[in-house]
């Protein structure tokens, strides 16, 4: 195990940002923690690094077996991209590359030919061959969080810790770096940790994700796992669209508004409140009904500019719902607003107070 | 005042025109020249005028009774303490005001807010009442006057006295600069340094001081010229002893009470060539400032 978090706490005054997490991260994994702000993402990120401590008593924090919960940021070998990326304003591009060569024990300090010959390699990994000389302010804001990146890859790290590292960043620099950050993470394949709260972002980066709330783990899994099942009401609304609505369960059927449908995971007597999702482009729509089980509607509004077309509906007792669907069915369909249609659901997932989730229809 | 831009236009026979665009906010002529009129008056009744009455006194009698003021021993003797107290309050408070500053800008404790105010205290106190604590301190009157006397030690009129008064007035002229400054680039990259590898010691003097240095030479200007211009508190202390504990300052009062005009304005002359020679430093160090601020502010902006 690479890094390995275990029953870790952290409270800063009355707030608790972290509460019992464990977490282990295989070698040369690149995990996302993902979550809203204030979920705590970002201070077990700082743990990992050093640069938080957690509360005494809690658990602890090894790399490679090795515990590491006391040693400080500077001995622990990690790189960390700071959101803001914090380059050294007065120094060079290739100087603050070569700052934690620099700064190293003068017995394990590399030569003056050996730095230089380190920088020039690790400016060529980020693509920045030609920018040595510059300053930070002489750079664009991509440029400066891969400044960032090949300084924090120069510690060697064993850990590569980046904190929102293009939150920053305009929405296509984004998309660019995002395709750039996982095929230098193929090609040096450094153990990372990357926190995010963009969801996009993190299914489309990482080999794992960490869905984090309110200083715990909802889920831990691969991007299609958090997705496709999700493993809370929690989980299913932050990542992606969806469309919610109150329903109840009972005696094996569940429904809400109009609609019921089967339920068989639910077979008792009493009935109960739940909950019932639906991502947008989990649903389509129909002319008629055709005794399948479905949601009368009337067709608000219609938005074909995009890679697939949004629908927007009112259902019946007044809630909004989203439907996504191909742009060819949408021109099949040939929708009108204001026209009356029956939604029916591919698939939704239900969720009950005290049970676990199930996917039905 | 106004500020008026020059657009290029092409006029008519295809020339290239310039045009002054008038800004809204651009006073009056008669305004304008009234605000200028009023501030040039001022400055030079209050300013330069005086500025140029040291100069013509202390040259009234020619450049040889001037020179010949400085061949005064007492007069060498002032100049000399007055340089040896700078020597010692400036770099003194240049660790004190670096220190404070690091420890307020980079760090939350409990009673930062007092800590803040208590180095604000030498500039809301008169500086007589400075003098007087010292008096109150180490005077043979005072709490460790007499312990200090046995062992032979003498603070009050004599040096340390002079250099201790001397600290207190400009200790914050260093930290007061630096703290907003310190706050507002924050801890950044202090966080990267120290994840980098570097030692406290090595951030400090790699990444905190090359991003503070020009507004700590600034605080060390000011801090310089008012340790060797100050007079109150160090009048308190001094016991003005010719020769022995009078600074400049104190030497232009005895020269002056004692109708010595021309030597009294010589001396002046000198520290009012300070002022000059720090304002020109100020106004050098400023500009440097200035330039870092709008860096730091580019760099902000297009991040």
């Amino acid at each position: 195990m690479s890094v390995e978090v275990a029953h870790i706490t952290k409270t800063f005054g009355e707030f608790r940002a972290l509460n019992d997490v464990s977490l282990r991260i295989r070698q040369g994994e690149l995990v996302a923690l993902l979550g809203p702000s204030g979920s705590g993402k970002t201070t077990l990120l700082r743990i990992l690094a050093g640069l938080e401590v957690p509360d005494d008593g809690s658990g602890g924090v090894s790399f490679h077996e090795e515990v590491v919960t006391n040693q400080p940021v500077g001995k622990r070998q990690v790189g960390f991209v700071f959101q803001h990326y914090a380059l050294f304003r007065h120094m060079s591009v290739f100087e603050n590359i070569a700052f934690p060569l620099r700064v190293r024990p003068r017995r394990q300090r590399p030569s003056f030919e050996e730095i230089r010959r380190r920088v020039m390699e690790l400016l060529e990994l980020v693509q920045l061959s030609g920018v040595g000389k510059r300053y930070p302010s002489q750079l664009s804001g991509g440029q400066r969080q891969r400044v960032a990146l090949a300084r924090a890859l120069a510690v060697e790290p064993r850990v590569l810790l980046l904190d929102e590292p293009f939150g920053a960043l305009d929405a296509q620099v984004r998309q660019e770096l995002r395709g750039w950050l996982r095929r230098l993470h193929q090609e040096i394949h450094v153990t990372s940790v990357l926190v995010t709260h963009d969801q996009e972002e993190a299914l489309e980066v990482a080999d794992r994700v960490v869905v984090m709330n309110a200083g715990r783990i909802e889920q831990d899994g691969t991007p299609e796992q958090v997705f496709h099942q999700p493993a809370s009401e929690f989980v299913m609304r932050f990542l992606g669209q969806v469309n919610v609505f109150h329903g109840r369960v009972h005696k094996g059927r569940a429904s809400f508004e109009d609609m019921a449908f089967d339920y068989p995971h639910y077979p008792h007597d009493q009935e109960q409140r739940a909950t019932v999702y639906m991502r947008p482009h989990e649903l389509d729509i129909h002319r008629s009904s055709n005794g399948v089980p479905s949601l009368a509607a009337r067709v608000e509004r219609l938005n074909p500019a995009g890679s697939s077309a949004k629908v927007v509906l009112r259902t019946q007792q007044g809630q909004d719902l989203l439907v996504d669907m191909p742009l060819e069915r949408f021109r099949q369909l040939g929708l009108a607003p204001g026209e009356e249609v029956f939604v029916v659901a591919k698939a939704a997932r239900v969720f009950v107070p005290d049970i676990a989730p199930e996917y039905m229809i | 005042m106004g500020t008026a831009s020059l657009s290029h236009e092409a006029s008519a026979d295809g020339a290239t025109a310039f045009r002054v665009t008038r800004v809204v906010t651009d006073e009056r002529p008669w305004a304008r020249w009234l605000l200028i009129g009023v501030t040039v008056t001022f400055l030079s009744l209050f300013l330069v005028v005086p500025l140029a009455a040291v100069f013509a006194e202390a040259f009234r009698k020619g450049l040889g009774a001037y020179l010949a003021s400085f061949r005064d021993p007492n007069a060498l003797a002032a100049i000399r303490l007055t340089l040896l107290t700078a020597a010692i309050a400036v770099p003194a408070n240049l660790v004190f005001g670096v220190a404070a500053a690091w420890c307020i800008a980079k760090f939350e404790f409990r009673g930062k807010s007092l800590l803040i105010s208590l180095i604000d205290i030498p500039f809301a106190v008169s500086p007589v009442v400075s003098g007087l604590i010292y008096m109150l301190l180490f005077g043979m009157q005072g709490w460790f006057g007499p312990w200090l006397a046995e062992r032979g030690i003498q603070v009050i009129f004599a040096v340390p006295g002079i250099v201790l008064a001397t600290i207190f007035v400009t200790f914050p002229f260093v930290a007061r600069e630096l703290i907003p400054l310190m706050q507002e680039q924050g801890t950044e990259e202090e966080q990267a340094a120290v994840s980098l590898g570097a030692s406290g010691w090595q951030t400090f003097r790699r990444v905190t001081l090359p991003n503070i240095k020009w507004a700590l030479l600034y605080g060390v200007i000011l801090s310089n010229a008012r340790a060797m211009g100050e007079f109150g508190a160090v009048s308190v202390v001094s016991g003005h002893i010719r020769g022995k504990t009078n600074t400049m300052p104190l030497h232009v009062e005895i020269l002056y009470n004692e109708y010595n005009f021309v030597a009294a304005f010589a001396v002046a002359s000198l520290l009012a060539l300070l002022a000059l020679a720090t304002l020109v430093l100020k106004t050098l160090v400023e500009w440097q400032m200035q330039r870092q601020v709008t860096e730091a502010l580019e760099l902000r902006e297009e991040t």
